[in-house]
């Protein structure tokens, strides 16, 4: 079982034509997932290093049934390329796009918010259920199937945790980057629910980190509603206030937002909080019983 | 990217946001000569972009023309220190010249993004003057919030409801509710970060206007404002994280002498974390991002090298996009070409690794290798401390 994503999903890319979108459309393909074609406006009817080519996502949902869009467009135009595939009722969009400007994902988020779409990130290595399908710049090979759910604002430090867990030969039923920028489409709470809900999962690794109050809203829903074991740990206990840590999220403003509060809001609801990121996997395996 | 007041109301003129008539000087002598042309009492403010200036001495009123001469020589070239500046301080190289008001009351207004509704707030409250986290922090009431909505802006009742609530009516109403909106205005088209306007003044001639501006604008929208990225100010900024920005490499300068060099922002700020947990502090925050080349890295390593604080360095880095046989051209050439004599500590994980860590076995360099994260701190931090691991 798992979360998002599975072997049913029909992935599109959008920006295929360019170098990163082409690198993982290939990468996403040799580990098994289904994608179907790309979208590049003005480039539609050729094929790409093998990848049908359209113009629009409306096409590449009516020809050949995509049901989630992984979005690789450069920031200027990436705001409307989630708009593009929410509003040809893809159910699942996945933005991995760094850089977005602020003011543009609020008008994105409002615009996805008023459609049936699940918006991941943007600025996220996205999502991969492990021997199923991966939708994201996550390395595969590291992984492993299993029934530890991992969701993280960072991408890095999530490759970490999972490599960490199948060093221990602890799986993962799906691993769920939510990126790292102040506006976002899915948040942690809305994960937590997913991994709360899914009989696949029986545990949960949360990496937050400083900046916001997603990690306290995320506190105070598993206090309130999740029955399974999660394992938490927040990067940046060290980072100095008012600078931002190359995530335009990750900035302590005004006193709010560190390390310390988030640590104690997580402690407090319950979670097994790690202090080191060495001892994520040692923690998560001790909290299994494995 | 943050700008200087004197930009920051040349942008709120643009926009229709009343300010002070005043003029920006290098000189003494043309901090007279705007003061001359304004005429009556003056105000001169050193121009930094730390705030807290007026209690470091950054801020003099002078009567006549010959005494705003004087007080720009006292403030112009100082090394200005505040609560938000480095120990040593910033250098003044620019003041502000301005009008002096007659004021009556000091308010607050500001519109920045409330993380938690995904959308701009504008914030005003009428204990203006003040540290505003101070006041949100003891009388959060006193505080009003008008959230916007994302594709309609502000509308015109949350502008007048501001102003009712700030206390303003009559002929101030009507010079407020505009002055709200065209804040807004200025904050969407200019891809603000954060608009701050403390004070917000109402003088005794019943004039509203901005006495003070802070304008924070968002780096991920510089692309399209070239006129606003030409304002930057290096002077301002730590030059190695100057240098760090013409190569696109996230790099902070942090006080501790372990330098850190890092794939990934989480994994960056990880390794800062479990560098202090293992008894040493971290040179830097650095990240050289998921897809850096070759020629990034040299530069990164030569960068994060030329803090002669830094006793020690730390990569660690989880190949995912980056490769880490890409990453081990980048560490021979650089350590090659600097003839680098400083510790090396390596842990390196994932795509491509095998190959990468026999490139730089078969190069011949002194690197010590970590089998884990915790193994690479606890190593360099010894090496930091001038001790074998």
């Amino acid at each position: 079982m798992s979360v998002l994503v599975d072997t049913s999903t029909r992935v599109v890319v959008q920006g295929i034509t360019g170098k990163e979108g082409a690198f993982h459309a290939a990468r996403c393909k040799e580990y098994g997932t289904q994608v179907v074609g790309g979208v590049t406006p003005g480039k539609g009817g050729t094929t790409h290093e093998g990848f049908a080519v359209w113009n629009t996502v409306a096409e590449a949902v009516a020809k050949e049934g995509a049901n989630c869009a992984l979005i690789f467009v450069p920031p200027a135009a990436a705001a409307d390329a989630i708009m593009e595939a929410s509003a040809a009722g893809v159910p699942l969009v996945i933005c991995i796009t760094e850089g977005i400007p602020i003011a543009d994902m609020v008008r994105a988020k409002q615009f996805v918010a008023g459609t049936n779409s699940r918006l991941i990130g943007p600025n996220c290595p996205g999502v991969i259920t492990p021997g199923q399908a991966k939708v994201g710049i996550m390395p595969g090979h590291i992984h492993k199937s299993g029934d530890v759910g991992v969701l993280s604002r960072s991408g890095t430090l999530t490759y970490e945790v999972v490599g960490q867990l199948s060093a221990r030969n602890i799986g993962q039923s799906s691993c769920v980057g939510i990126g790292g920028d102040p506006v976002n489409g899915t948040s942690f709470v809305d994960v937590l629910r997913l991994f709360n809900d899914d009989p696949g999962t029986r545990a949960i690794m949360m990496i937050g980190e400083i900046g916001g109050t997603a990690e306290e809203d995320a506190a105070a829903f598993i206090k309130a509603s999740v029955k399974k074991p999660v394992v938490g740990f927040i990067c940046g206990q060290t980072a100095p206030p008012g600078r931002r840590m190359g995530h335009a999220g990750a900035i302590i403003a005004g006193g709010k937002g560190t390390a310390a509060e988030k640590m104690k809001a997580l402690a407090d609801a319950g979670v097994t909080v790690v202090k080191s990121p060495a001892d994520m996997g040692a923690t998560v395996a001790r909290v299994i019983g494995k | 990217m943050k700008v200087h007041e004197y930009q920051a109301k040349a942008l709120l003129r643009e926009f229709g946001v009343a300010v002070p008539k005043g003029d920006v000087a290098d000189t003494p002598a043309q901090a007279r000569e705007i003061a001359q042309h304004l005429g009556g009492r003056v105000v001169v403010k050193a121009q930094i972009h730390a705030g807290g200036r007026g209690k470091g001495g950054g801020i003099k009123l002078a009567d006549d023309p010959a005494a705003a001469e004087r007080a720009a020589s006292q403030i112009l070239g100082m090394m200005l220190k505040t609560p938000q500046t480095p120990a040593e301080g910033i250098k003044v190289r620019k003041v502000l010249v301005e009008e002096a008001s007659a004021i009556e009351r000091e308010l607050y207004l500001s519109i920045t993004l409330d993380r938690g509704r995904a959308t701009h707030v504008v914030m005003a409250s009428q204990a203006g003057g003040m540290e505003i986290e101070e006041v949100a922090a003891k009388t959060p009431d006193k505080i009003l919030r008008e959230w916007t909505h994302p594709a309609l802006g502000l509308g015109d009742f949350q502008a007048r409801r501001l102003a009712f609530g700030l206390a303003l009516g009559g002929e101030q109403l009507k010079q407020a509710v505009p002055l709200i909106k065209n804040l807004f205005a200025l904050y969407l088209a200019k891809d603000c970060s954060l608009v701050e306007i403390n004070p917000l003044v109402v003088t005794r001639d019943g004039r509203v206007f901005a006495l003070d501006a802070k304008l924070n604008f968002d780096d991920n929208a510089l692309f399209r404002h070239k006129e606003i990225a030409e304002l930057r100010d290096i002077h301002e900024e730590d030059p190695l994280d100057v240098e760090a920005s013409k190569y696109s490499l996230n790099y902070i300068k942090l006080d501790g002498n372990v330098g850190c060099m890092v794939n990934g922002a989480g994994l960056a700020m990880a390794t800062m974390d479990i560098v202090k947990l293992a008894g040493g502090e971290p040179a830097n925050f650095l990240d050289v991002g998921g897809g850096a080349s070759p020629e990034q890295i040299e530069n990164a390593f030569r960068i994060l090298s030329s803090d002669p604080s830094v006793k020690a360095v730390f990569i660690n880095v989880f190949g995912g996009i980056l490769r880490v046989d890409r990453l081990a051209e980048g560490i021979i050439a650089a350590v090659k070409k600097l003839g680098l004599k400083l510790p090396v500590v390596l842990r390196a994980e994932g795509t491509n690794v095998e190959q990468g860590k026999k490139m730089l076995a078969d190069s011949g360099l002194a690197l010590t290798m970590a089998s884990d994260m915790a193994d690479g701190a606890r190593k360099a931090v010894a090496f930091a401390k001038g001790q074998k691991p």
